[in-house]
């Protein structure tokens, strides 16, 4: 089992997500996470998308997207030539006996925390995944009430972007 | 550019005139109404009421077939919009151009459950090539010239436009020409020439190779080509379901139907093939039996105009994306040059082998020893004596494979069916529509007893409308595939296949209470004088029974998810693939 991190270019139109996530259902992939907003430009949205592929290749799912109209780009972004991060909000027990250890561990992950209980604490934390991983490994024995985390996204490194020529698609058709 | 002010529905009515509709199947109801009333005064749109919004589905896909635009089908919402999906899903599997316009319940009621609400745009999106809501009368015009470029550009397929009923209500200032904005649809058609080159390459290098033609070649209007390409390169050819037609039945180079019901010429030469040059097909598994043993030794060179199509089931050598016309012509092309630096390709082995499967095993079939009808010798004579020049309309099923097999097809597109989704029913409507959009030439659906039931009410449009479609009816009073099925793996236990249709009903009776003229055929000698008959009467729809023996079964066969290695040509009755060689 491969995982790749797709990114999708979308023309920002009713009923997009539904058709890219039921495109992905219905051409037998899973969707491991996705994320969905818009980009500098308001009529594009993009979306990561992290695809687990086992048996199917790639590339039939990435030529199906492509055949979505409102689809306007797809780029396979390699986790060594792009940031990759998901955002992570767990609230953890902490009660005046452990509260100084989990605060000890926000630090040392450079997390922070957000909201102050009595007896719990909620902690936000960016990262990649094995980071991620780690900190809610150290704070599960704490005792972790609640966890919610976002999808990926992820951008290529260095100065070139890949909205550019899909935003000259959309004025010249504009 | 032109302003004009009106309502939504008559800008709908003018979108469709500008864009060259002349023929709009449909049924009307409460949320397509306001549509209904500018298309009364339109003297350039001709609506065909039909009884069944299935039927205005597939009556369009017959039209686009013949015509070679794209067809059109209007429904109210909710029910009528649903009784659509099939069609649409029809059109889907077999890349027709269809444009289908639906009501939807007004903006304010949508997402409340309103009376005949469905969410058919939802319902729609596996199954067309793009769909639309449209809330907003100023978005009508557009709408509609994209849903038309999107149908009948790259590689065709169904389109649903989605209107609500607030909007073909609403007044406002119509615009036209209107700009198109579909800045992330982008087909290609033009093939990359280096692979083209490739292609060339390979063809007259190879020692066994096949051109395996589908149904991209008869969209693409690449008959002729075909014909020059295959001449030049003296390459044997086989034409799928999809393809019957595209390369004449009777070209010496013709190797016929591959496929689980293909001829054992069709299905050695690919399996043996070292090459094959697949144009506008897609490999699918009623062609390529179980995938991992499909022509185990060959390259493939793959053109189509759908990317995604090429190495979807079977990796490609060589792939080409493009337009099936302008990839043969480039090939030809390509292939002249190889010819001119020397290199011709040398297949007389090949064709030894193939000529010899193909005296050894030819297409054929058993007189039922009762004296009744062959339903094979029935379509058969049907060919010979309604001739070429007509267009054959199948259902699904046992007829249809007959259809395919015994009818010779001698020029593109004169064979329509429902080839990807099977669609029971497709023929009755399907010829209609074919009927309309070719008036002069005679139209035969060859239809199943089965299928004829679902959707016969069509008859009443024929016949009100006067399209005299001529319809034979093989009637073996079972639902005959399935039976085939369930003689062959099922121990001939005939769970609910039997429709008794010698008795009810009656299809002459049928015919006749719908103003159709009903003939019935029982014994053999018979057979030519029936058809006859049905061939004299121009004025007014036919429909003839022939009553058949109903234990006939269609062979060759690849059971389903067999390899075509183990084609039988009859019950346990396998080829000798060595044979001649």
């Amino acid at each position: 089992m491969t995982q790749h991190t797709l990114s999708v270019l979308v023309e920002n139109t009713p009923g997009i997500l539904t058709r890219v996530a039921a495109l992905f259902a219905r051409r037998g992939f899973n969707i491991e996470s996705l994320a969905v907003g818009t980009t500098e430009h308001p009529e594009i949205s993009r979306m990561t998308i992290v695809v687990n592929v086992e048996g199917l290749p790639l590339e039939q799912v990435t030529k199906q997207l492509n055949k979505l109209v409102n689809v306007l780009k797809i780029v396979e972004l390699d986790p060594g030539t792009s940031v990759q991060r998901e955002l992570v909000l767990i609230k953890v027990r902490a009660d005046a006996e452990t509260r100084s250890q989990v605060l000890e561990t926000v630090q040392l992950f450079r997390a922070k925390v957000v909201d102050v209980a009595p007896d719990a604490v909620t902690v936000e934390a960016t990262g990649n995944r094995d980071k991620l991983d780690a900190l809610i490994r150290i704070l599960e024995p704490f005792g972790i009430k609640e966890l919610v985390q976002s999808g990926m996204v992820a951008i290529g490194r260095g100065a070139r972007s890949i909205t550019d020529r899909s935003l000259r698609a959309i004025e010249r058709s504009a | 550019m032109t302003t004009e002010q009106m309502t939504g529905a008559q800008a709908l009515v003018r979108a469709l005139e500008n864009v060259g509709v002349d023929t709009v199947f449909g049924i009307p109801g409460g949320a397509i109404l306001p549509a209904y009333d500018p298309l009364y005064d339109s003297v350039k749109l001709r609506h065909i009421l039909v009884r069944h919004e299935q039927g205005a589905g597939h009556a369009a896909q017959g039209y686009a077939m013949v015509t070679g635009k794209v067809g059109v089908c209007m429904a109210t919402s909710g029910p009528g919009a649903t009784n659509l999906v099939t069609p649409i899903s029809d059109a889907y599997m077999d890349s027709v151009p269809l444009v289908a316009i639906t009501g939807q319940v007004a903006t304010s009621l949508i997402g409340t459950d309103g009376f005949q609400e469905a969410d058919i745009a939802g319902i729609t999106m596996p199954i067309t090539k793009h769909n639309f809501l449209v809330t907003d009368a100023k978005d009508i015009g557009r709408t509609i010239v994209e849903a038309f470029h999107i149908a009948s550009t790259g590689r065709p397929g169904p389109v649903l436009v989605d209107i609500a009923k607030d909007a073909l209500q609403a007044t406002f200032d119509f615009e036209w020409p209107v700009q198109m904005h579909l800045p992330g649809y982008r087909p290609v058609t033009r093939p990359h020439s280096k692979q083209v080159r490739e292609a060339a390459r390979l063809i007259t290098g190879a020692e066994r190779p096949v051109l395996y033609v589908g149904g991209g070649v008869l969209k693409a209007g690449a008959s002729a080509e075909l014909k020059v390409l295959a001449e030049l390169t003296g390459v044997p050819v086989v034409t799928t379901l999809m393809a019957k037609g595209a390369f004449p039945d009777s070209h010496p180079q013709h190797m016929g139907m591959p496929g689980m019901h293909g001829t054992v010429g069709a299905v050695g030469a690919l399996q043996r093939s070292d090459l094959l040059v697949a144009i506008g097909a897609r490999f699918d598994d009623r062609v390529t039996g179980m995938l991992d043993t499909f022509a185990p030794d060959a390259k493939v060179v793959h053109a189509d105009i759908d990317p995604a199509e090429i190495s979807k089931n079977r990796h490609a050598d060589v792939p080409i994306v493009g337009d099936a016309r302008e990839v043969i012509a480039d090939l030809i092309v390509a292939v002249q040059a190889e010819h001119d630096a020397g290199r011709t390709g040398d297949y007389a082995a090949w064709w030894r082998q193939l000529n010899a499967w193909r005296d050894t095993y030819p297409l054929g079939y058993d007189l039922p020893e009762d004296g009744s009808l062959s339903p094979q010798q029935v379509i058969e004579r049907i060919g010979a004596l309604v001739g070429p020049d007509a267009y054959y309309v199948a259902g699904v099923g046992q007829h249809q494979m007959w259809a395919a097999q015994f009818i010779k097809y001698e020029r593109p597109g004169a064979f329509l069916n429902s080839g990807g989704a099977g669609t029971m029913g497709y023929a009755v409507p399907a010829a209609m529509g074919a009927k309309v959009g070719a008036p002069d030439t005679q139209v035969w659906a060859i239809d199943g007893d089965g299928c004829f039931q679902m959707t016969n009410q069509e008859l009443a449009t024929c016949v009100v409308e006067g399209i005299p479609v001529k319809i034979a009816v093989i009637n073996n009073g079972n639902l005959g595939m399935v039976r085939q099925w369930q003689t062959l793996f099922y121990e001939g236990r005939y769970s609910n296949t039997k429709l008794h249709t010698n008795r009810v009903p009656d299809f002459v009776k049928l015919a006749e209470a719908y103003g159709c003229v009903g003939l019935r055929c029982e014994r053999p000698e018979d057979v030519d004088a029936v058809i006859a008959k049905a061939m004299e009467i121009n004025d007014t729809p036919v429909v003839i029974d022939f009553v058949v023996h109903p234990d006939a079964m269609v062979w060759p066969m690849v059971a389903a998810g067999t390899s075509n290695d183990d084609i039988k040509i009859a019950r346990d009755l396998a080829p000798e693939w060595e044979n001649g060689d």
